[in-house]
C-alpha cells in the first residue's frame, strides 16, 4: 500500500492508501477529520471544499497521491485556538447557518474568495457555486461582505 | 430559550438535547406540520417555570426564609441579605421537596426580556468550526463504511450477484452483503466501499414503475382530476390547469445512519423525525423487541421532510446484522436522488367565476402522486399504519393534511378545493409545505389574473378580497417596504403573492429579470409575516429566507423528471436547487408582532413565495406560466443506472 505524507492544518500526517483514493476519505475515515463533509463525491455541491496550498479544492475529487508534500487546510485548521477567522466571526455574526452541513465549504469557499480578492463584489460572490440547501444564500452574501470589510 | 427565560438563566447555560426514540411519549416526538414551537411552547414554559419554583422553594427551606422574599438572577437564587445559591446546588433537594400539588403560571409575556428577541443559534460556532458532530461524524467504535449497490428503477429487487467473490477480495473490502434495497458492501474506507459496489456485477428484477415515464404519470393525474362544474355560456370566469414536477427534498447530508447489532441487542444512530416509527421498525427488522433497539436522534444535515423516513437506519441495522460489524451507511448523491424520497407531482383545475367586480366561486381540484405518511405522525395509532400496505389509513391522513393546511384566504364567495392521490409505487414524502407549495401557488397565479380580468391591481386586488386586517397588514408592508409599482426595465417585473397556514401569515414580493426567460433571476425579494408570537425573530426569518430559496428554486429550475422508472437527475449539477448566482442580492423580511399564540412557521414560507416568483416571471415575460419548474428542459447528460 502506497503511503503518502503531507501536513493537515500545520501538522505532518501519513497514510497509507492507494493512490486514487479520493482525498476527502483520507481525511474522515482515516484520519478522523470530518470538517469536510460528502455531499456528490463530484465536484457538484462542493461541500468537502478545503484548500490545498491555499487554493480551494474540492477533496472528493483530488486523489490523495496528488496532497504528498502538500498542505491541506480543512475548516478545522481555520481558527488559531479559540480565535476564530474573520470569516467564521461574520457566520456568527449573521447567524448563517440552518443544518449547517454545508456550512464548512461554504466557510472555506469565502475564506479562499477574500484572499483573491480584498473587496469582493456582488459578482464575485456569485461565482461561489456551493450548494445551500436550506437556502442560506443572502446570509452568506452579508457575512463574507461584513468579513471581508473587517479584514481590509 | 423558552427555558432559560423562565428560568432567568443565561442562554449558554441552557442545553438541549435530541432524545432517543421514547414509545411512551405516543404522538409527542415527531418533527413535523411545523409544530416544533406550537406544540412546545406551553409545555416548556410550565415545566420550567415548576423547576423554577422548586428550586426557590428548596432555597427557602435552606435558608429559613418565605419563598416570596427571593429572587433569582442568572441561575442563582438570591435572597434579601445577599445570599446566594446556585440552582446546580438546589436542584437535589428541589426535586425531593414534596410540594403537594404546586400551581405555576408561566411569566406574563410582557415580563419577557429573551424571548422575542433576536437571538444566534446556541449551536452555531461549532457550526462554522466543523465541530457539530452529524451521523457520519460520530465514532463508534469498529464501525465500518458502508454503501448499497441499488436496482437500476425505482423498487427494483436483486435478483443474482453474479461477481460477490471478485469485490470481497478488492482493496479494503470487508462483506458484500444482499439485503432487500439492493447488496451493500462494508469497507475500510467509503471511497473502497463505492469501489466496490461499481464495481459490483448484479442481475436485477423489476421494479414497482419501470414502465412509467413523466407523460405516463401526466396522463394518470390528469385524469385523476375532477372536473370542473359546468357552467352557463355567460358565466365570466378565469381559469387554468396547472402541472408541478416532482422534486428531490436533496438534503446535503445524504440518507445515513450506524448501526450496531448485536444478538441480543441493537444501537441505532441516524437523523429522524420520527424516531418512535424507525425503532418499531428497526426491531422488527432485525428480530429484537422495540425494548433492546437503542435509536438516537442525531442532529441531521437538512430534511425539509425527507427525515421522516428511516430507510436509511433500517438498511444500516440489517447489514450490521447480517454482517455481524457495526457499520456506517451512507447513500451515494445519485441514489439519494433517484432512489430517494420526493415531493409527488401534482395536475390542477384552478377556476374563478366573477360578475360585477365579484368573485362568485373559486374551485380548486388537486390531483397527487399519492405522498406516503406511513412513517406515521409519530402516535402509536397511525405508527401501526406503517405496516399497512399504501392507501389503507394514509388516505385519511392525507386528506385531513390537506384540509388544514389549503385554505382559501379569500372571500371567493362559494370555494371548494379538493385532493385526489392516485397511488403509484414511487418513494414520496411530505416536502416542505406538503400540498400547499403546489396549491396556493396555482392559485396565487390564478388571483394575479383574476385581478387583470376586473382590471384591478393585484395588490389592491387582493386587499379587497382577503378575510383579516392581520392578513392585509403583511401585504400593505411588503407593498410599502418593495416600493410595489415602481418602474422597472423591459424583461423585468415585480410580483406578489400572500399564503395562511397554521394560524400564521405571510406576504412575499419578488422582484425578477427575466431579459433572458431562459435564465430570469429573482433579484429582490421583501417578505412579511405574522406568525403570532415570535420567540426568535432571527430564527424566524432564517426559515423565511430558507422558504424564499425552495420557492425560487422549484418554480423556476429544479425539478426531476421521471424516465422509464427512475428519475433522472442524479446530483445538483442536473437537479437545480438554486445557487449563490440564483439568489436575490437583496432581501428584506420583516417581523410583524401578532397575537399571543405562537404559529407556525417552518413551512409558511414557501407557497407565498412560489406565487410571487410565478407571477413575476408572468408579468416578465408576458407569459402565462403552468407547468413547474418553468425553465425543466434536460440540459444534462444522465449518469447511468
Amino acid at each position: 500500500m502506497p503511503s503518502h505524507t503531507f501536513t493537515v492544518n500545520g501538522e505532518t500526517v501519513t497514510v497509507d492508501a492507494p493512490d486514487d483514493l479520493p482525498l476527502l476519505w483520507a481525511l474522515r475515515d482515516l484520519l478522523g477529520i470530518r470538517g469536510p463533509k460528502y455531499g456528490c463525491g463530484i465536484d457538484v455541491c462542493k461541500a468537502c471544499t478545503s484548500h490545498l496550498d491555499g487554493e480551494a479544492v474540492r477533496p472528493c475529487v483530488v486523489p490523495v497521491a496528488e496532497a504528498a508534500g502538500r498542505e491541506v487546510t480543512t475548516v478545522e485548521g481555520l481558527a488559531d485556538g479559540d480565535e476564530l477567522h474573520p470569516v467564521q466571526e461574520a457566520w456568527l455574526e449573521q447567524d448563517v447557518a440552518q443544518c449547517g452541513y454545508c456550512q464548512p465549504g461554504q466557510i472555506m469557499a469565502a475564506v479562499a474568495l477574500l484572499k483573491r480578492t480584498r473587496n469582493p463584489t456582488d459578482a464575485d460572490i456569485d461565482e461561489i457555486a456551493n450548494v445551500c440547501r436550506c437556502g442560506t444564500y443572502f446570509r452568506i452574501r452579508e457575512a463574507i461582505k461584513s468579513a471581508a470589510a473587517k479584514m481590509a | 430559550m423558552l427555558v432559560a427565560e423562565e428560568l432567568d438563566t443565561p442562554l449558554d447555560r441552557v442545553r438541549v438535547q435530541l432524545d432517543d426514540a421514547r414509545p411512551e411519549l405516543l404522538f409527542n416526538q415527531l418533527t413535523g406540520s411545523s409544530n416544533s414551537v406550537r406544540s412546545l411552547y406551553d409545555p416548556v414554559r410550565h415545566t420550567a417555570a415548576a423547576a423554577r419554583a422548586r428550586i426557590v422553594r428548596a432555597a427557602a427551606k435552606q435558608w429559613g426564609l418565605g419563598a416570596s422574599n427571593l429572587t433569582v438572577r442568572q441561575g442563582a437564587v438570591v435572597a434579601p441579605d445577599g445570599r446566594t445559591a446556585s440552582y446546580g446546588s438546589l436542584s437535589a433537594a428541589a426535586a425531593a421537596l414534596d410540594l403537594g400539588s404546586l400551581v405555576v403560571t408561566p411569566k406574563k409575556e410582557s415580563e419577557h426580556t429573551l424571548v422575542g428577541k433576536p437571538t444566534s443559534r446556541i449551536d452555531a460556532r461549532a457550526l462554522v468550526t466543523g465541530r457539530q458532530v452529524f451521523t457520519l461524524d460520530l465514532d463508534v467504535p469498529g464501525a465500518k463504511p458502508c454503501m448499497v449497490r441499488r436496482p437500476p428503477t425505482i423498487n427494483g429487487t436483486v435478483k443474482s450477484v453474479n461477481n460477490g467473490a471478485a469485490v470481497r477480495a478488492m482493496p479494503g473490502v470487508l462483506d458484500v452483503i444482499t439485503i432487500d434495497t439492493g447488496v451493500a458492501v462494508v469497507a475500510e474506507t467509503f471511497g473502497q466501499a463505492l469501489d466496490g459496489k461499481e464495481a459490483l456485477d448484479v442481475t436485477w428484477g423489476a421494479g414497482t414503475v419501470d414502465a412509467l415515464s413523466d407523460g405516463g404519470i401526466k396522463t394518470k393525474l390528469k385524469a385523476a382530476t375532477p372536473s370542473l362544474d359546468v357552467l352557463g355560456l355567460l358565466v365570466k370566469k378565469v381559469e387554468g390547469e396547472f402541472d408541478f414536477a416532482f422534486a428531490s427534498h436533496a438534503p446535503l447530508e445524504t440518507n445515513s445512519a450506524v448501526a450496531d447489532v448485536r444478538e441480543d441487542r441493537a444501537e441505532v444512530w441516524s437523523g429522524l423525525k420520527s424516531p418512535i416509527v424507525a425503532q418499531a421498525a428497526i426491531a422488527k427488522a432485525v428480530g429484537l423487541p422495540v425494548s433492546k433497539v437503542k435509536v438516537h436522534v442525531v442532529q441531521s444535515g437538512g430534511s425539509f421532510g425527507r427525515r421522516l423516513f428511516y430507510d436509511a437506519a433500517l438498511e444500516a441495522a440489517v447489514v450490521s446484522k447480517k454482517s455481524g460489524r457495526p457499520v456506517r451507511l451512507m447513500w451515494s448523491r445519485f441514489d439519494d436522488m433517484r432512489h430517494g424520497r420526493m415531493r409527488p407531482a401534482t395536475h390542477h383545475r384552478v377556476r374563478a367565476t366573477y360578475e360585477a367586480g365579484q368573485v362568485l366561486t373559486f374551485q380548486h381540484q388537486v390531483a397527487a402522486v399519492e405522498t406516503d405518511f406511513r412513517h406515521g405522525l409519530g402516535d402509536a395509532i397511525t405508527a401501526a399504519a406503517a405496516g399497512l400496505p399504501s392507501g389503507i389509513g394514509n388516505a385519511i391522513l392525507a386528506q385531513t393534511l390537506f384540509l388544514t393546511t389549503v385554505k382559501s384566504p379569500y372571500n371567493f364567495g362559494v370555494t371548494t378545493q379538493t385532493l385526489t392521490e392516485v397511488p403509484i409505487k414511487m418513494h414520496t414524502g411530505s416536502w416542505r409545505s406538503v400540498y400547499s407549495a403546489n396549491t396556493r401557488g396555482a392559485e396565487e397565479i390564478i388571483v394575479d389574473e383574476l385581478a387583470a380580468k376586473l382590471g384591478k391591481d393585484p395588490v389592491l386586488f387582493r386587499r379587497e378580497f382577503l378575510k383579516t386586517a392581520r392578513q392585509r397588514a403583511v401585504l400593505d408592508k411588503v407593498t410599502a417596504e418593495g416600493d410595489w409599482g415602481r418602474d422597472l426595465p423591459a424583461g423585468w417585473a415585480q410580483g406578489v403573492a400572500f399564503h395562511d397556514e397554521y394560524k400564521a401569515c405571510t406576504a412575499c414580493l419578488v422582484e425578477i429579470d427575466a431579459t433572458d426567460p431562459k435564465k430570469p433571476r429573482v433579484t429582490k425579494a421583501v417578505i412579511a409575516a405574522d406568525v403570532g408570537r415570535v420567540i426568535n425573530p432571527r430564527g424566524l426569518e432564517a426559515q423565511l429566507l430558507g422558504g424564499l430559496t425552495d420557492a425560487i428554486s422549484t418554480t423556476l429550475r429544479a425539478g426531476l423528471h421521471i424516465d422509464e422508472g427512475l428519475p433522472l437527475e442524479g446530483s445538483y449539477s442536473q437537479f437545480h436547487y438554486a445557487r449563490q448566482k440564483d439568489s436575490p442580492r437583496d432581501v428584506n423580511i420583516f417581523v410583524i408582532e401578532g397575537a399571543d399564540e405562537p404559529g407556525g412557521a417552518g413551512e409558511l414560507g414557501v407557497p407565498a413565495a412560489v406565487g410571487a416568483v410565478a407571477n413575476a416571471y408572468a408579468r416578465a415575460t408576458g407569459t402565462k406560466p403552468r407547468s413547474f419548474p418553468v425553465n425543466f428542459d434536460v440540459d444534462f447528460t444522465p449518469f447511468p443506472r
